[in-house]
C-alpha cells in the first residue's frame, strides 16, 4: 500500500502551527464539559457503592430511601436485563453489581432526587445486606493455589487445565528455537519485575445527563471518547433501539483511554426512565479512583541472552497482568509489544490475565505495552552494563526494520525505528556530561496504531467557507488537524474551515477515539471527503463554462480549465462556486465513510537523566528527550504535546503513581493528594524531536502519535535510576522509600 | 492456497499446527476456513480477532484481499487507549 499524494514541499497548511480552535473556550470557561450541561426539572443522581472488597449481595431494600420526600427513583441491576453477550454483561455488571460486589467501590444502586442533599440522604437509607467473602488484590497471590475465587467459570479455551479459576486467558506469541538461541549467548540475564496499577488521571471526572421521554426517546450528554460506543452499550442495556437514543459528547477534559467505556451513563438512563425526569450524575474524584478503570498491574519475568558484541540471541518473557474483577485482554497486547523493537531469531512471550478484587481495567494509552517494555528494556540495559556496551548501539544492532519478522508474527513494512535510534545517537543530550548521583537511561517504545470506522461530512457554506462534521471527540487536537487537512486539500486558508464533533444521529458509526487513530483515520476520511466535494465543484464549473468536467482541475482553492481544448476561462474560486451553488445544482458537500486500515506501527526512543538523592531516595528528572516518528506532523505543537504528555504520564508511572491497597482490600489513596501525579514544577521541559518518515497508508503520510510516548519512560527512568545508584530497580513506582531501601541494602 | 500463521495460544486449538493452509481470498474466507478446519478456534474468532496481511493489521474487514503469497497472521483483536 502506498498512496501518499503530497510530499513535504507541497504542504501549505499541514505542518504549520495554526491557533488551536478550542483554546479560547478552554481558557475562558466557555467550553462545555460533561458536568456543565443542565436542563429544566433535572434531578441529581448518586451511586451507592460497595463497602466490601468482595461480598455477595443478599438483599437490597430501598423502601426507606423511596419514602424520603424528594427522592424520585432508585435503580439496581434488577432494572436492567441480563445480557447474553459476555462483554456487554461485564460492562453492565460493572455499572451496577449483580449478585456480588467484586471490589470496594463497586456500584450497587443509583438514586435520583431533587437535590444533592436529598440524594445523599437517600443513599444512606438504602439497606443492602452483604455476606463478605475473602478477597485478593495482588496478581501473583490471585494465581496461587487457595486464592479466593473472584468469578467462577471465566477462563477461556486457552487456559491450561489445572490453572486457578482466576486465570482467564493465556496468550502466547513468538518464533524460533529458544534453547538454541540461549545456547549461543555469552551472557544471559533473568529478572522479575512488578508494576503498580496506575490511573489515567484525567482532570475531568466522569459526568453525564440522561433524559428519557415518556415516548421512549432518549438523549444522553456525557464526557466520553466515543459517543457511538456509549449509544451501543446503553441502548443494549436499556433494551432500546439505537435510533431512539441520541448521545452527544461534551468537551472532554482528558481521557487517555479511560473514557472508552461506560460507568454512570446506564445508571442515569435507568433513573431517568424510572423517574420520568432528566438525571445528571457527576462522579467525585474519589469515585473516579475507586470505580473507574486504572490500568493493569503486572508481574513479569524476562530472560534475554546476548553475545559479547551485543547481539540478542534469544528472548523470553512471562507476563501476568491483573485487570480487576472482570476478564481483560490487555496482557495480550503487552505480550505482543514486549520485544517488538527487536529483530530476533528466537523469541517467546506468554501472557496470563488474572482476576482480582479491583476495579475493572480500562484502556490507558498503549494498553499493556508500557509495563512489558519496561521489563524488557530493563534487562537489555542490564546486559549492556554487564557487557560494557553502549545501550543505543546495542539497540541499533538489534533493531527491527522493514522485512523483520516481528516478535508477534507479521513482518514489518516501512518502520522508523532505526532512524529514530540514529537521531538519538546523534543528539547532544546523549553525550552531555552527568554529575554525581545522576544516571542516564534510554528505552525504545512501540505501539500498533489503528484506523477503524470513520465517517466525515464536509459542507460548503454559501460564502465559500467549509464546515466539517466528524464523530470522534477531540482529545488531542484533532479538530485543528482535521481542519488543516481539509484546508490543505481544498487549497483554502485554515481559518475558513470549522470542524465540529457531531452527535450519534448526525453521522454513521464512528469507532471510539482510541488507538492513536483519529488524526490518521478521520484525517484520511476528511481528505477523501474534500476530494469528493472538489469533484462536485469542478463539475459545477464545467457546467458554467460548458466544457467537459475532465477538462477542469482544482488548484489553490479554484476550479481552472486545463488542457488545450478547455477554453480560456478565468479561474472560478470556491467562493464563486459556493455563491452560485443553488443555481448550478444545489448544495455542495463531500462525504467519506471508511473502515480505515494501514495505520502503520509507531516507535519512539526516550533519553532520561535522573538524579537520586542518596540520603532520601528523592528523585529529580534533570533532562528528558523524546524522539518519535510522526509520519507527517500535521500540527507540530499538538504532536509535541502528545510526546510531552505521554512522557509525563510515563514518568509518573515510573516514579510515584500507584494504587495502594490495604489488607482489607480497600484502596487507600483515592485522591490526588495521595496519588501523586507529576506536576509542572516537578519536571524539566520535555524536549522533543519529531521524525517524519511518511506512512504509506495515508495520503499525507500521517502516523498516529498519541500512545507510543507513554511506553518508554518506565524503562528509561528505571535504567537511569539503576545506573545512578548502582542497583537494578525492578519494581515500579520507584518512590523514594523504595530507592532508599535499595541504596541502603547495597551498603 | 493461503498459509495462515497462528499465534502460540491459538496453535493449541488447531491441533498444534503453526501454519494452516486454506483456500481463501479474503479476510472472511480465512476466518470461515479456520472455523471449518478447526472448530475449537470458533470461540476465539467469534470474540473477535485481527488479521495481519503483509504486515498491515486489519481489525474487521471481511473483504480485505488475501493473495496466495500473502503473509497472513491471525492475532488477537486489538484495542487502544
Amino acid at each position: 500500500m502506498n498512496f501518499i499524494s503530497k510530499t513535504k514541499a507541497d504542504f501549505k497548511v499541514v505542518g504549520t502551527r495554526v491557533p488551536r480552535p478550542d483554546g479560547v473556550d478552554k481558557v475562558t470557561g466557555r467550553a462545555m464539559y460533561g458536568a456543565d450541561i443542565t436542563v429544566p426539572s433535572m434531578l441529581t443522581g448518586l451511586v451507592l457503592r460497595s463497602p466490601h472488597a468482595h461480598a455477595t449481595i443478599d438483599k437490597i431494600d430501598a423502601s426507606k430511601a423511596l419514602a424520603l420526600p424528594g427522592v424520585k427513583a432508585v435503580v439496581t441491576s434488577a432494572d436492567l436485563g441480563v445480557p447474553e453477550d459476555d462483554y456487554l454483561r461485564d460492562v453492565q455488571d460493572n455499572c451496577l453489581a449483580r449478585g456480588k460486589v467484586l471490589y470496594h467501590g463497586h456500584a450497587v444502586a443509583g438514586v435520583a432526587a431533587i437535590d444533592m442533599a436529598t440524594a445523599k440522604a437517600a443513599l444512606k437509607l438504602i439497606e443492602v445486606s452483604y455476606t463478605p467473602l475473602p478477597h485478593v488484590t495482588d496478581v501473583d497471590a490471585a494465581m496461587a493455589e487457595g486464592a479466593p475465587v473472584v468469578q467462577e467459570g471465566r477462563a477461556d479455551e486457552s487456559v491450561p487445565e489445572g490453572s486457578h479459576p482466576n486465570v482467564t486467558t493465556l496468550q502466547e506469541f513468538g518464533h524460533g528455537d529458544l534453547d538454541a538461541g540461549f545456547a549461543k549467548a555469552d551472557k544471559i540475564i533473568s529478572r522479575s519485575f512488578k508494576t503498580a496499577a496506575t490511573h489515567q488521571g484525567y482532570i475531568e471526572p466522569h459526568a453525564c445527563l440522561a433524559s428519557v421521554g415518556t415516548d421512549g426517546k432518549a438523549d444522553l450528554w456525557c464526557c466520553t471518547q466515543g459517543q457511538f460506543f456509549v449509544r451501543e452499550m446503553c441502548a443494549a442495556m436499556m433494551g432500546m433501539a439505537a435510533s431512539q437514543l441520541r448521545v452527544t459528547a461534551s468537551e472532554i477534559g482528558g481521557g487517555f483511554g479511560g473514557k472508552t467505556t461506560v460507568f454512570i451513563e446506564p445508571v442515569a438512563l435507568a433513573l431517568s426512565r424510572k423517574s420520568g425526569r432528566p438525571v445528571k450524575i457527576v462522579m467525585t474524584r474519589e469515585e473516579v479512583f475507586r470505580a473507574t478503570g486504572p490500568t493493569c498491574s503486572s508481574s513479569i519475568d524476562v530472560k534475554i541472552g546476548m553475545t559479547n558484541d551485543g547481539r540478542i540471541t534469544a528472548a523470553d518473557a512471562q507476563l501476568r497482568y491483573q485487570g480487576g474483577a472482570f476478564p481483560c485482554e490487555t496482557v495480550g497486547m503487552g505480550a505482543q509489544s514486549a520485544f517488538a523493537a527487536y529483530d530476533l531469531d528466537a523469541v517467546r512471550t506468554q501472557g496470563w490475565n488474572v482476576l482480582t478484587n479491583r476495579p475493572k481495567e480500562a484502556a490507558y494509552r498503549a494498553p499493556g505495552a508500557p509495563m512489558a517494555i519496561f521489563a524488557v528494556e530493563s534487562v537489555v540495559d542490564e546486559l549492556c552494563q554487564e557487557l560494557s556496551l553502549d545501550p543505543l548501539q546495542v539497540r541499533l544492532i538489534n533493531a527491527a526494520d522493514a522485512g523483520t519478522k516481528s516478535s508477534y508474527g507479521p513482518t514489518f513494512d516501512q518502520i522508523g525505528l532505526k532512524a529514530t535510534l540514529q537521531a538519538a545517537v546523534e543528539h547532544e543530550h546523549y553525550r552531555a556530561p552527568l554529575g554525581e548521583n545522576q544516571g542516564r537511561g534510554i528505552s525504545c517504545g512501540f505501539w500498533f496504531n489503528f484506523g477503524g470506522n470513520t465517517c466525515v461530512s464536509l459542507n460548503l457554506n454559501s460564502d465559500g467557507t467549509v464546515g466539517i462534521t466528524e464523530g470522534n471527540p477531540d482529545i488531542g487536537g484533532s479538530r485543528a488537524s482535521i481542519s488543516m487537512m481539509a484546508a490543505e486539500e481544498l487549497g483554502i486558508p485554515y481559518e475558513k474551515v470549522r470542524t465540529i464533533v457531531a452527535d450519534t444521529n448526525s453521522l454513521g458509526h464512528n469507532d471510539v477515539t482510541d488507538g492513536s487513530r483519529v488524526t490518521f483515520a478521520v484525517g484520511l476520511a476528511t481528505i477523501e471527503a474534500a476530494r469528493d466535494a472538489i469533484r462536485v465543484m469542478c463539475e459545477r464549473a464545467a457546467k458554467v463554462w460548458g466544457i467537459d468536467p475532465d477538462a477542469v482541475i482544482w488548484e489553490d482553492g479554484c476550479a481552472k480549465p486545463s488542457g488545450h481544448n478547455a477554453g480560456a476561462f478565468d479561474p472560478m474560486s470556491i467562493e464563486e462556486i459556493a455563491a452560485s451553488a443553488s443555481d448550478t445544482g444545489g448544495p455542495i458537500a463531500g462525504h467519506y465513510e471508511v473502515n480505515a486500515e494501514g495505520a502503520g506501527v509507531s516507535f519512539g526512543v526516550h533519553i532520561a537523566d535522573l538524579e537520586v538523592d542518596p540520603e532520601t531516595g528523592h528523585t529529580k528528572v534533570l533532562r528528558y528527550t523524546v524522539f518519535q516518528d510522526a509520519g507527517k506532523a500535521v500540527h507540530p505543537d499538538y504532536v509535541e504535546g502528545q510526546m510531552q504528555g505521554g512522557a509525563v504520564q510515563g514518568i509518573g508511572w515510573a516514579l510515584n503513581e500507584e494504587y495502594i491497597y490495604g489488607e482489607d482490600g480497600r484502596l487507600e489513596n483515592a485522591g490526588f493528594l495521595d496519588y501523586r501525579v507529576p506536576v509542572a514544577s516537578d519536571l524539566p521541559s520535555i524536549d522533543t524531536v519529531i521524525l517524519e518518515i511518511p506512512n504509506p497508508g495515508h495520503p499525507y503520510g500521517v502516523r498516529g502519535v498519541g500512545e507510543t510516548p507513554i511506553v518508554p519512560p518506565l524503562a528509561a527512568l528505571a535504567n537511569a535510576a539503576s545506573r545512578a545508584i548502582g542497583v537494578r530497580m525492578s519494581e515500579l513506582p520507584m518512590s523514594p522509600p523504595k530507592l532508599l531501601a535499595a541504596i541502603t541494602a547495597k551498603g | 492456497m493461503v498459509q495462515v500463521l497462528l499465534t502460540g495460544s491459538m496453535r493449541a486449538l488447531a491441533g498444534g499446527q503453526e501454519v494452516v493452509e486454506l483456500e481463501a481470498s479474503t479476510f472472511k474466507e480465512v476466518m470461515d476456513g479456520l472455523r471449518a478446519a478447526h472448530p475449537a478456534l470458533a470461540p476465539v474468532i467469534d470474540r473477535g480477532v485481527s488479521l495481519a496481511v503483509d504486515g498491515l493489521i486489519y481489525r474487521n474487514s471481511w473483504f480485505t484481499e488475501v493473495k496466495p503469497d500473502s503473509e497472513v497472521v491471525v492475532m488477537p483483536y486489538m484495542k487502544g487507549g
